[in-house]
């Protein structure tokens, strides 16, 4: 067990993967001579050469592209792309590529592809390099979405997804590169389609994934101070999704508070608050709530891409609403 | 001022959900109307209203699980006062006397339908397990909505329903019988038979049994009325909407009175199948537990026909009041010595008097007549039961 930032859990693995299996190389813009745009790829240039650690033309359609068509080759290639804004641009690679080959070709072809990108906002990047659009890919069949929140799963999520014989995404919410947590690089790749509970809690859900786990976790202290047992369950895969851990915490508290940072319209978290009503309707004893962004463009301004972003005590007051101490 | 209550739909029904509302407040109903739906463990029954007069108020909202009786809505009858005419609008067209505005469809968006009652989807599924009445609960949950945590406490302080049960067994008599007569169109056939074969088969079988184990008549008459329904399906049967519907089972109701005035109709199930001995244990329980106030709810709903006998109350006929939904009552009375022709002689003999009351809808006389005659046939061959 050591000491690790996310962003060098990832470069962690990364390496143990490129060490242990030679089908595996890294691509995306700026990944070599610069060291990855949030520095995750820094020193693997020098380490695995350029045939394995490629820069590539700010071209995402084209460089995704190839990243399928390796995969479709044999090899094993993860591809960065530098946020989520940008893979727009090679969403049809996505989308009529990488999810529908296995099943066009009657199962003959397989993409064994992982794509990682940055997501979300916080570092005032504005509206071209801050927005959550992860739940747009889970709506996807054929594709895995993930989302590391801590330290130890941005390193075994990595490891999961290069194990996977299908295209995995993984988003980085841009918050995390630089915390801290602990880390056994031991533990193995991480279980995909596994939501965990990160608190226990009695008296309300606090269903989140990725770059909210943080927030999640510090509205439930303060909720604890205010005599409210908040549980909170992290999703960690948004596809597949844990269905049966969102019930069974639902089933506990009864009361849900969803916090995504994808805007509320169309949302991931509508896809949750969904399921629930489908399917633990009778188990609710308050409204559901929901935490999202703001329907904005997310704002340059400090302050305004404060205002636009959940926050935990937005989560708070939502908590104690369900309870009627709002 | 009249009340909407909750009816009881059934002897067995406790409590019902108000499912919609046909009316808004200020409508105008006139009895028989059909303005609510109600929800019971048979389904979905449209509900009439027994007086004229205005929709006042309504009580419940949508969706509320209640106890039978619960007032649901309260109806200004035809005399009763109006209400005050609201403050005269300040445009002078609208003459004072003029007539209320008619009644608005439900469905129009200013309609004063009901707020339906704020009460979570699990908190509303607690009381319903726990038995709590939440219609008036105040609720501590989001926009005042009963949760959970209300309905515990509710069910914690609750009293048990005991209050005037011998009221409440009145009051449930009393609908099944009023709806009864209303709805169902009963024509009655009689018949009286020498009952000295059933008698004397009583006397030769008893003469070696232990108190415990002898045979009343009353059992004699349950068994050959099972058997006799066995060619008559439209005497064990349902009216349903407007259609007859054959019951799956002959479950022999025995209409047993009870010391406080109530009235139980336990059933013997599958009683076509039971032999004599089993058919008398039957009616010894259900005698046994009536009085004791033991019997099963599903007992006494799963009648599928009911026979009366006034056996030890000296009469000689009953015509009886069909419990519905069934479509028919057979009453016994007293047998007693009466003049009787035999080959031409006049004799003493136990006579009985026995009476069908039909559902028109579900049969005819002719056919009542013909199962009067094949019951005393059948108990004119006691050995045969």
């Amino acid at each position: 067990m050591t000491r690790s930032t996310y962003r060098e859990a990832i470069r962690l693995a990364l390496a143990t993967a490129l060490e242990a299996d030679s089908r595996v190389l890294l691509m995306g813009e700026d990944v070599g001579r610069y060291g990855g745009a949030y520095a995750v790829s820094k020193g693997l240039l020098e380490r695995f050469g350029p045939e394995r650690i490629r820069d590539t033309p700010l071209s995402e359609s084209g460089f995704l592209g190839a990243g399928i068509g390796a995969a479709l080759g044999g090899l094993r290639p993860i591809v960065e792309i530098m946020t989520v804004n940008f893979s727009l641009l090679a969403l049809d690679q996505v989308v009529n590529n990488a999810a529908t080959l296995r099943h066009m070709s009657g199962g003959q072809l397989g993409v064994p592809l992982v794509v990682r990108m940055a997501t979300g906002g916080g570092r005032q990047l504005a509206a071209q390099h801050s927005h959550s659009l992860e739940g747009w890919y889970a709506h996807v069949p054929g594709i895995k979405v993930l989302a590391p929140a801590t330290v130890q799963d941005a390193h075994d999520m990595l490891l999961a997804a290069l194990a996977d014989a299908d295209p995995v995404f993984i988003f980085e919410h841009q918050l995390l590169y630089p915390t801290e947590g602990d880390l056994d690089p031991a533990r193995g790749p991480a279980t995909i389609g596994q939501a965990l509970v990160r608190r226990e809690g009695s008296d309300v859900s606090l269903v989140t994934y990725g770059g909210s786990l943080g927030k999640a976790l510090a509205a439930s202290d303060e909720l604890a101070q205010a005599g409210i047992s908040a549980e909170v369950l992290e999703l960690r895969t948004l596809r597949p999704l844990d269905v049966e851990a969102i019930e069974a915490t639902v089933t506990k508290t009864h009361r849900l508070v969803i916090i995504d940072e994808g805007w509320k319209t169309g949302s991931f978290s509508a896809e949750i608050a969904a399921l629930v009503a489908e399917r633990v309707f009778y188990e609710l004893d308050a409204p559901i709530a929901r935490v999202c962004s703001a329907e904005v463009p997310i704002p340059y301004a400090k302050h305004l891409e404060d205002a636009a972003l959940p926050q935990v005590p937005a989560i708070v007051v939502a908590a104690k609403e369900l309870l009627g101490r709002g | 001022m009249a009340e909407f209550v909750m009816p009881s739909l059934g002897s067995d029904m406790t409590a019902g959900t108000l499912v919609l509302w046909r009316v808004a407040p200020g409508q105008v109903v006139k009895r028989g109307d059909i303005i609510a739906e109600v929800d019971t463990d048979k389904g979905v029954i449209e509900v009439e209203v027994f007086v004229s007069g205005r929709i006042e108020k309504l009580l419940v909202g949508e969706g509320t699980h209640v106890p039978v009786g619960t007032a649901l809505a309260v109806i200004a009858e035809e005399g009763d006062p109006r209400p005050q005419p609201p403050p005269a609008a300040p445009r002078a067209a609208a003459p004072p006397e003029a007539e209320p505005a008619p009644a608005r469809s439900l469905h129009s968006p200013t309609a004063g339908a009901p707020m339906r009652q704020r009460i979570s989807p699990s908190a509303r599924r607690m009381a319903r397990e726990l038995g709590v009445d939440f219609s008036h609960l105040a609720g501590t949950g989001p926009g005042g909505a009963i949760t959970r945590d209300d309905v515990k406490r509710a069910a914690a302080v609750e009293p048990p329903a005991e209050a005037d049960a011998r009221t409440r067994m009145r009051q449930a008599i009393a609908r099944a019988m009023t709806r009864s007569n209303r709805e169902i169109p009963h024509y009655y056939v009689a018949h009286r038979m020498s009952f000295s074969a059933a008698l004397e088969f009583l006397e030769r079988t008893n003469a070696d049994r232990i108190p415990a184990e002898r045979l009343v008549y009353g059992a004699l008459l349950i068994r050959a009325v099972a058997l006799a329904l066995c060619d008559f399906p439209e005497l064990n049967a349902r009216w349903e909407n407007d259609a007859l519907v054959m019951s799956p089972g002959i479950h022999v109701g025995m209409a047993i009175s009870l010391r406080d005035g109530g009235l139980v109709v336990p059933a013997i199930l599958d009683a076509d199948r039971l032999s004599l001995d089993q058919t008398m244990g039957a009616l010894r329980d259900r005698v046994e537990r009536a009085r004791r106030g033991q019997l099963r709810a599903s007992e006494l709903s799963q009648g599928t026909v009911t026979v009366t006998s006034l056996g030890e109350r000296g009469v000689e006929s009953v015509a009886g009041v069909i419990y519905p939904p069934q479509t028919a009552l057979v009453g016994f009375g007293t047998p007693a010595l009466r003049p009787w022709v035999v080959d031409g002689q006049v004799v003493a003999k136990p006579v009985l008097g026995m009476t069908l009351a039909g559902d028109h809808r579900a049969s005819n006389g002719h056919r009542g007549a013909a199962f009067l005659n094949a019951l005393e046939k059948l108990l004119s061959q006691p050995r045969e039961l």
